[in-house]
């Protein structure tokens, strides 16, 4: 069964900004999904569209096989949400904040629960301070407490370890494997894609607001990540659209400083180790120093990404 | 399938009304003080003057007057302050994202807009009781043009608070439209006491009549029938909530 069913989804907002174009996917119950692109790419609009705090510009969505424009009661009973900006009532307490929030969705307030969230969120020492005297790792905490204190079948995570340090980091993505292991679904964006690759089992990466891939995240990995040539320059290469053509198949990138290149080589032979060097030497000449690398998610994401640029161009 | 969340509105009626009494010197006993304030000034400056045409003195004429007024007020700031806190601080997706029906939101809204009205205006009278003779000839007209009052402020301040993106525009509409409404709306003269003219754009106010009413209710005079005035309330509290209901369903400057 699908927890959440996404049809053509699309967005343009009043100034014109296409935010999302014919997305479509499907989020099987029960899965870790994660939902990837660089900033701008319209994960928070999707998120936003399903949270219901931004229109839907056409398309449709179904949570656990109910429309969630027409049903959207039903459906906001199921879904938890943490938003990416850090909001927070200055007039209450974080136990004051999720008794509220179980209320307004429908549920009397759980304190064993609500016990249980402060406990495994590392906010038990705060429950009685006002919300204006917690840090900003605190209350992002919080609004992942607020997401889960009623109980969603489906929680939608948009960033929520911006801010966070490293060791909570780990404990909360505990928490939520254990959360996912009983059942819940998992919709997460994040930038840490070693975090998306790690605890995801689906990956979806959108960018200029479409879809440009859907699928298991050990297909992904499997089908594009094979290993990468890199090589490293004395002076700074800045790829020319005629380098981005020659080295089309490699999907050539540089860093951010231009001093590494870095070419993908695939495992069906197209593209051999010495072929690649070979290109690139006659385009930039010898480098200083080059080696082969296993591909992570950041490279295929980086590699998807810049190719839709590429193709832009 | 539609499915309601009474306790959902419940929670957000307890969370309005909790709100206001966390800073209850803000909300409650400034807008009292204020009150009586007013009260102390013209009591002493206009003596034991009788208001012209009606037979009573300056004293026990405003205070129902100024009672309401102060729940006009704190009825429009209960709620246009909350929406626009929600807006600043980013709380509204909290609203936005829960399941509640826009008839739920609404109606929580209004109805602890209503009661921080009431509770201003008991206050208010409860400090006054030993100073001054008031009478009650129509509890009920009292009742009904109080809480249609509160009701309608507190949508008014509901769709001010829809409108606003920041404090400022809040702060304009109290200002510039609110604030001027109140204060000739007859709270401190009676309307006869007016030239014609004046007379014309105070029957045009629509304050003037709900404050009319209301102190009728105490003192069983007043520059109009409220009776008759009734009917025109009832409509005008449909229309605001109706107003209300439709822009808050829509998500009209809450949603892109």
């Amino acid at each position: 069964m699908t927890a959440l069913e996404i049809h053509g989804l699309s967005k343009t907002y009043g100034n014109g900004k296409i935010a999302l174009q014919d997305v479509s996917l499907s989020v099987a119950k029960g899965s870790f999904y994660a939902l990837l692109g660089p900033n701008g790419a319209g994960k928070s609009t999707l998120i936003n569209i399903l949270a219901d705090t931004v229109r839907s510009g056409g398309g449709s969505v179904r949570l656990f096989g109910h429309d969630l424009f027409t049903d959207r009661s039903w459906c906001k009973r199921r879904m938890g949400v943490v938003p990416q900006e850090i909001a927070f009532d200055p007039f209450f307490t974080p136990r004051e904040v999720l008794h509220f929030t179980s209320g307004l969705f429908g549920k009397k307030a759980d304190d064993a629960w609500i016990d249980e969230l402060f406990d495994r969120l590392e906010l038990s020492q705060h429950t009685s301070k006002n919300t204006r005297q917690l840090s900003g790792g605190m209350r992002r905490r919080l609004l992942v407490a607020q997401a889960l204190v009623h109980r969603p079948e489906l929680v939608i995570l948009d960033e929520p370890t911006a801010g966070v340090d490293v060791e909570l980091r780990r404990r909360l993505w505990s928490f939520m494997r254990e959360l996912n292991a009983k059942g819940t679904t998992i919709l997460l964006t994040t930038h840490y894609l070693d975090e998306a690759e790690e605890l995801c089992d689906q990956v979806a990466i959108i960018n200029h607001g479409k879809l440009l891939t859907a699928q298991p995240m050990a297909d992904l990995m499997r089908q594009v990540a094979s290993s990468c040539l890199w090589l490293r320059y004395q002076q700074t290469i800045e790829l020319s659209p005629a380098d981005h053509e020659i080295l089309a198949q490699y999907a050539p990138r540089t860093d951010a400083q231009g001093l590494y290149l870095q070419l993908g080589l695939q495992d069906d032979g197209q593209s051999t180790f010495h072929q690649a060097y070979q290109a690139a030497v006659d385009r930039f000449g010898p480098p200083l120093d080059a080696g082969v690398r296993k591909e992570d998610l950041e490279d295929v994401f980086l590699r998807l990404t810049a190719r839709q640029v590429g193709e832009a161009k | 399938m539609k499915t309601s969340n009474l306790l959902g509105a419940q929670t957000l009626f307890k969370r309005e009304v909790r709100r206001f009494l966390k800073v209850n010197m803000q909300t409650i006993v400034t807008p009292a003080l204020t009150a009586i304030l007013y009260l102390l000034v013209f009591r002493y400056a206009l003596g034991d003057r009788q208001v012209p045409g009606i037979g009573i003195d300056y004293f026990t004429f405003l205070v129902p007057g100024l009672a309401m007024m102060a729940m006009l007020q704190n009825a429009f700031a209960n709620t246009s302050s909350s929406m626009i806190m929600g807006k600043v601080m980013g709380m509204q997706i909290y609203l936005l994202m829960a399941p509640l029906s826009a008839m739920e939101v609404v109606a929580a809204f209004l109805l602890a807009a209503v009661v921080r009205a009431v509770v201003v205006a008991v206050v208010f009278l409860l400090v006054l009781v030993p100073f001054v003779d008031l009478t009650i000839i129509h509890p009920w007209l009292i009742i009904l043009y109080g809480v249609c009052g509160s009701l309608i402020m507190g949508g008014l301040g509901l769709l001010a608070g829809m409108w606003a993106k920041d404090f400022d525009n809040i702060a304009m509409v109290t200002n510039f439209i609110i604030l001027p409404l109140t204060f000739l709306s007859g709270v401190f003269y009676s309307v006869s006491q007016l030239p014609e003219l004046w007379q014309r754009v105070n029957y045009a106010n629509p304050f003037f009549y709900l404050i009319d009413g209301f102190r009728y209710g105490f003192l069983g005079v007043g520059d109009t029938d409220p009776f008759a005035s009734v009917g025109i309330v009832l409509l005008t509290v449909a229309l605001v909530f109706a107003s209300c209901w439709y822009l808050w369903r829509i998500g009209w400057r809450m949603k892109d």
